[in-house]
């Protein structure tokens, strides 16, 4: 929306006289017309992002984001409750997500966002657009080069390191939700080690498929204590949670937080007869001939052929440029 | 000898109003004690402070653990408390929606202890469940249906074997055998009796059922106003009541 049309629409809200309007006009400006404007907001060249603070979110926000950080990397897959902001986006966008990333966001770093895997979907896109206009910060598309990722459902298949962290977007956090209701008796479950439950409903997948039929938020143990769910990525990618690089999930409709710090023991849930398996697709890559890759299934016409890539695009650019 | 529960001077009330107060007695390994009077005469609120669902203002529920020996549940900590209550002790619910996940097949319902106390072999759970409910009289055939596919009768059974299947050595009851049929009534009965015998169980049968307690429990009691009136053997109790209320209690029931 333009400043011109938020100045139009004013007057009919407000209802004042014209002798009043000067004033109220100016308060407009700021408090409405700034998250939005174009002309507003990244025109400051004196700061960047123009009326925003650095990151968007205020220091006091982003100080109650990162205390809940830290207790979560204090007591890793513990859900730590904070104070969830409204951002400039829908629930389910990833306001979980931007926040946590908002508060480890320094004018060093180097900012990548993927959704699926990808870099050029509309989520990673719009999500890199914020930071980029509202921190000023570097954005890349390359992993290694990456010190902050945002992702929405994958672990990037390039290794992660050490300096780098890698923020979730969760839509769920609890992982007994849907076997147990009530948040009372979850919190109480996690409090006193009361993981039955989780099995059963692993108990449930094989008697009715045969097999272990979770194939994405595959839930784990983390160092032997808490059951977590590692938001919805493929369960081919749960092995590479024993990483080096700080993992973080941010939860921002269900205001929680919870984290995984570096080298840190992740074990997937499993049966002794029915162990758990990272699966795949049984294909390769047709882009860059991968084959230990997770891959998107994508249809091309309407007879059914289909082709497997990879989904983390970044992956799959870098090995068809090496290849060429 | 010592025995397994070992209850005195347990209180609890609901604002000024008395849930049960002074109630005590000891259940010994193997004995079924009875527990009848009319509604809102504490039966239930007592079995709750005895189960540990609710703390009782006053009092002691002393358990003889297997590890630990006699230990108060009343001042135990909460994650000994839950382990105790899904490995030494049964909770059987009137009202088997309570006590079943009515949205989990029956061999994860009956396999859900288990697991909780460290079974992670899928094979051996889903044995033992299909043994557990072949003894409860549920066909092997009906292991993956959902409880809400079962009779209420069936369901009561399930929620037998789900509790235990664990080995208990003490199972609470709350009218194990009501908003069931006669009939079926009469199987369970049967069904409850066989196991109980079988497994040695020592229980607490809260009911307001006569038959239910004449064909079950050993020793009886009664409440009225959340106090006891009457104790003691069970045929005693139901062939010569002393105390009034007991005897209006058994003069009410309708002889066909």
């Amino acid at each position: 929306m333009s400043l011109a049309g938020l100045r139009q629409g004013k007057p009919e809200h407000a209802g004042h006289g014209e002798a009043g309007e000067q004033p109220h006009e100016v308060a407009a400006d700021i408090h409405f017309a700034a998250p939005f404007s174009k002309e507003n907001a990244g025109m400051d060249e004196s700061v960047p992002g123009g009326a925003y603070n650095f990151a968007y979110l205020d220091e006091e926000t982003k100080r109650m984001i990162r205390r809940a950080i830290l207790k979560g990397i204090a007591i890793p897959g513990y859900q730590v409750p904070f104070a969830s902001r409204e951002m400039p986006m829908p629930y389910g966008w990833g306001t979980g997500g931007v926040q946590v990333s908002a508060a480890c966001l320094t004018p060093d770093d180097s900012f990548k966002v993927i959704d699926q895997g990808a870099d050029d979907t509309t989520n990673a896109v719009s999500i890199r657009k914020f930071f980029e206009r509202t921190a000023g910060v570097e954005t890349t598309e390359r992993t290694a080069e990456a010190t902050v990722i945002q992702t929405r459902h994958r672990i990037p298949e390039t290794p992660l390191t050490e300096g780098q962290i890698l923020v979730y977007q969760v839509p769920i956090p609890e992982p007994l939700r849907f076997l147990e209701p009530r948040e009372t008796e979850t919190r109480r479950m996690h409090a006193l080690e009361d993981y039955g439950l989780m099995h059963v409903k692993l108990y449930e997948d094989i008697a009715r498929h045969g097999e272990i039929a979770t194939a994405y938020a595959y839930p784990v143990k983390v160092e032997g204590r808490y059951v977590m769910d590692p938001s919805p990525i493929p369960k081919f990618d749960n092995p590479k949670m024993e990483m080096a690089a700080i993992q973080l999930f941010g939860a921002g409709r269900e205001q929680r937080i919870y984290a995984i710090p570096p080298y840190t023991r992740v074990v997937s849930l499993d049966f002794e007869d029915h162990p758990f398996v990272a699966g795949k697709a049984p294909h390769d890559c047709a882009l860059c001939g991968a084959s230990d890759t997770y891959l998107d299934e994508i249809i091309t016409d309407d007879a059914g052929s289909r082709m497997y890539v990879c989904s983390d695009t970044d992956h799959c650019a870098t090995r068809q440029e090496a290849a060429a | 000898m010592t025995p397994l529960l070992s209850v005195q001077g347990i209180r609890k009330t609901y604002g000024f109003r008395i849930g049960c107060t002074d109630v005590g007695f000891d259940l010994y390994p193997g004995e079924v004690m009875g527990i009848v009077g009319e509604s809102g005469s504490g039966k239930s609120t007592l079995l709750s402070c005895l189960a540990g669902h609710l703390t009782p203002d006053q009092g002691s529920v002393v358990f003889d653990t297997r590890a630990e020996g006699p230990r108060d549940t009343v001042t135990m900590s909460e994650p000994e408390r839950r382990m105790l209550g899904r490995t030494d002790w049964a909770f059987v619910h009137q009202n088997p929606r309570d006590g079943l996940r009515m949205s989990v097949s029956a061999g994860g319902n009956v396999g859900e202890r288990l697991m909780a106390v460290g079974a992670r072999h899928y094979g051996q759970i889903r044995e033992t469940a299909t043994d557990w409910l072949g003894r409860v009289e549920i066909t092997e055939d009906r292991i993956d249906d959902r409880p809400r596919a079962f009779s209420g009768g069936m369901q009561q059974r399930l929620q037998i074997a789900r509790n235990l299947v664990s080995g208990p050595r003490l199972v609470f009851m709350d009218e194990p055998t009501g908003g069931l049929d006669v009939s079926v009534q009469a199987r369970l009965l049967d069904l409850l009796r066989g196991l109980v015998r079988e497994m040695g169980l020592s229980a607490l049968i809260v009911t307001h059922d006569l038959a239910v307690v004449r064909l079950l429990a050993h020793r009886l009691m009664v409440m009225k106003s959340g106090r006891v009136v009457e104790t003691g053997l069970t045929d005693q109790v139901l062939d010569d009541p002393q105390h009034p209320y007991t005897q209006l209690l058994v003069s009410s029931v309708l002889q066909v």
